[in-house]
């Protein structure tokens, strides 16, 4: 086994971008996610994997640099927090659009509004539906813990460039702060141009003699080839629905009520199964893992099962809404959750179980 | 063997990282740990805080709201933390600028008097490591051995030649910690 170390969610997020074979991180800073950047500079990759870290002067710039660099195969992310997430809205549409693969964290902090810098998860909407304009998706992952956060840099760059379409990292101020045993991957080599050129033959690495001319955009102003290329959107949506569906079951095969949660949140719930078990009432949890695409199939064979479920996020409802729309009234549903930077305690979560679906 | 500590005081005062080097000492034993500071403003002088757990199995919320242990250094937090104390827990605490001592009776209560004993070793900032001297004294839930291994991984290389003092820091906490009240042990 490689050493064990300890360090916060947002350093693991840099060693494995580093570690990955990341060719760019733009980025403006942010509280509670800097030391993303700061651990970039510190390990100054562009000595070693010749890797670029670049402070731009807005969020609005660092997303459109990651346009760029996505544009020409390379692999490039950016990372912040809730607010500047809200502004790089319109360059992640454009991505989308693009059909541009980048990897994009959000380590989410209270809101509406410039906020607070303590923990929520009331971006989940803004992640999942299509925080720009036009029918898009971004492939949204959410960590537990510091080693996701390292694991989940990989797989997110992995999806981004299977289906060729930005892939959020939706993490929150609590995974991105707390410091816990982690254990990074192996140095991957960057990818050459030889190999971007072989691979990506939608990449604009210059034209050769006699190649096709590449375009990159986002605009067509012909309607009909507007939607044909929407169809072409939606099935691609449709494909990473079937196949990439992650999700972790905690608890459920005696369960009766069953908690949906992630993040943080999910980490909460876990204690609250320990005790409301030592109560006598048989919790379990479903964790998305990917919350687009959401585990929907696995919700719908729960409903059969459970006589309940409390959606817990600290956001005043938002995934609560999937689960309704999965479990289409087959048991009640419920919400629980503390929001603007304010996070439910274990006994909390239990007690809201019991007052809202067991009748306590 | 589960223990989770708050570690609560000034900003300045060392409680972040006697909180990582309490987690990196859990690692080199090989438990699992997790370390939650309250984050932004201890940086600007405020108050700060730090959760840390250690245990021999996988560990669910990083974030608590009672605890085994509070480790206490100023009134503000003693004030906010006492009461979220587990019945039968433990409560040890700096008696500097402490006003309103802790009254609850279902707790243990520990006193280490380390801004004076920092002042005597004419070593301030070895103030956080008297005081984790004085929780490893009343709860060995780590080996010396390890902490100091732990020192070492959480101290950048340049500030290696200051363990030796540390490691004095922590043992004239050991000896200075007064008890207060103790729980017997049902």
């Amino acid at each position: 086994m490689r050493e064990l170390k300890l360090m916060k969610g947002n350093e693991a997020i840099a060693q494995a971008a580093i570690r990955c074979g990341a060719d760019g991180y733009f980025g403006y800073p942010i509280t509670p996610q800097s030391e993303i950047m700061e651990t970039l500079m510190a390990e100054a990759p562009w000595d070693t994997t010749g890797m670029v870290v670049l402070q731009a002067e807005s969020e609005i710039a660092s997303i459109n640099m990651v346009y760029g660099g996505a544009g020409c195969g390379k692999k490039v992310m950016t990372s912040s927090s809730s607010p500047g997430i809200s502004l790089m809205q319109e360059g992640l549409t454009y991505l989308a659009g693009s059909e541009l693969p980048c990897v994009v964290v959000n380590v989410v902090r209270g809101g509406p509004g410039l906020g607070t810098i303590q923990p929520a998860q009331s971006d989940y909407f803004q992640a999942v539906k299509g925080g720009g304009h036009g029918d898009y998706k971004l492939i949204t992952l959410a960590p537990a813990s510091v080693q996701e956060m390292a694991d989940f840099v990989e797989i997110a760059f992995d999806l981004a460039f299977k289906y060729r379409n930005p892939a959020m990292i939706l993490s929150d101020g609590v995974i991105g702060q707390m410091m816990e045993k982690v254990e990074l991957a192996e140095q991957k080599p960057r990818w050459t141009m030889e190999y971007i050129e072989k691979n990506h033959t939608w990449a604009t690495t210059g034209k050769k003699k006699g190649q096709e001319r590449r375009v990159i955009t986002s605009v067509q102003l012909e309607s009909s080839v507007q939607e044909e290329f929407n169809f072409k959107l939606q099935a691609k949506y449709r494909e990473i629905e079937k196949n990439e569906v992650l999700y972790e079951k905690i608890m459920c095969d005696d369960a009766e009520y069953l908690f949906v949660a992630y993040g943080s949140s999910a980490r909460i719930c876990q204690k609250a199964i320990e005790i409301a078990r030592s109560k006598g009432i048989k919790a379990g949890m479903l964790r998305p893992i990917t919350l687009y695409p959401f585990p929907i199939q696995q919700l719908q064979e729960l409903a059969k099962q459970v006589k309940g479920m409390l959606s817990v996020e600290m956001s005043a409802g938002q995934m609560v809404e999937d689960v309704r729309l999965a479990v289409n009234g087959k048991v009640p549903v419920e919400h629980y959750g503390r929001f603007g930077g304010t996070i439910h305690s274990p006994n909390e979560v239990v007690e809201a179980l019991e007052q809202k679906l067991i009748g306590g | 063997m589960k223990e989770e500590i708050i570690i609560a005081g000034f900003g300045g005062q060392g409680v972040l990282s006697m909180g990582k080097i309490l987690a990196y000492s859990g690692v080199m034993q090989d438990m699992e740990v997790s370390w939650m500071p309250s984050y932004g403003p201890e940086m600007r002088g405020g108050t700060a805080n730090v959760t840390v757990i250690l245990s021999d199995e996988k560990i669910s919320s990083p974030i608590l709201h009672e605890f085994d242990t509070a480790i206490i250094l100023n009134q503000q937090s003693l004030d906010k933390f006492e009461p979220q104390v587990k019945p039968g827990g433990m409560l040890i605490y700096d008696g500097n600028g402490i006003t309103k001592h802790p009254s609850r009776k279902d707790i243990s209560i520990y006193r280490i008097d380390a801004t004076e004993e920092a002042a005597k070793m004419r070593s301030s900032k070895t103030f956080n490591m008297i005081v984790l001297g004085g929780y490893l004294k009343v709860k060995p839930v780590v080996e010396i051995e390890n902490v100091i291994k732990g020192l070492k991984k959480s101290l950048p290389d340049r500030h290696h030649h200051l363990i030796p003092i540390n490691q004095k820091a922590i043992e004239r906490g050991m000896g200075i910690v007064q008890t207060v009240q103790e729980l017997v042990q049902a």
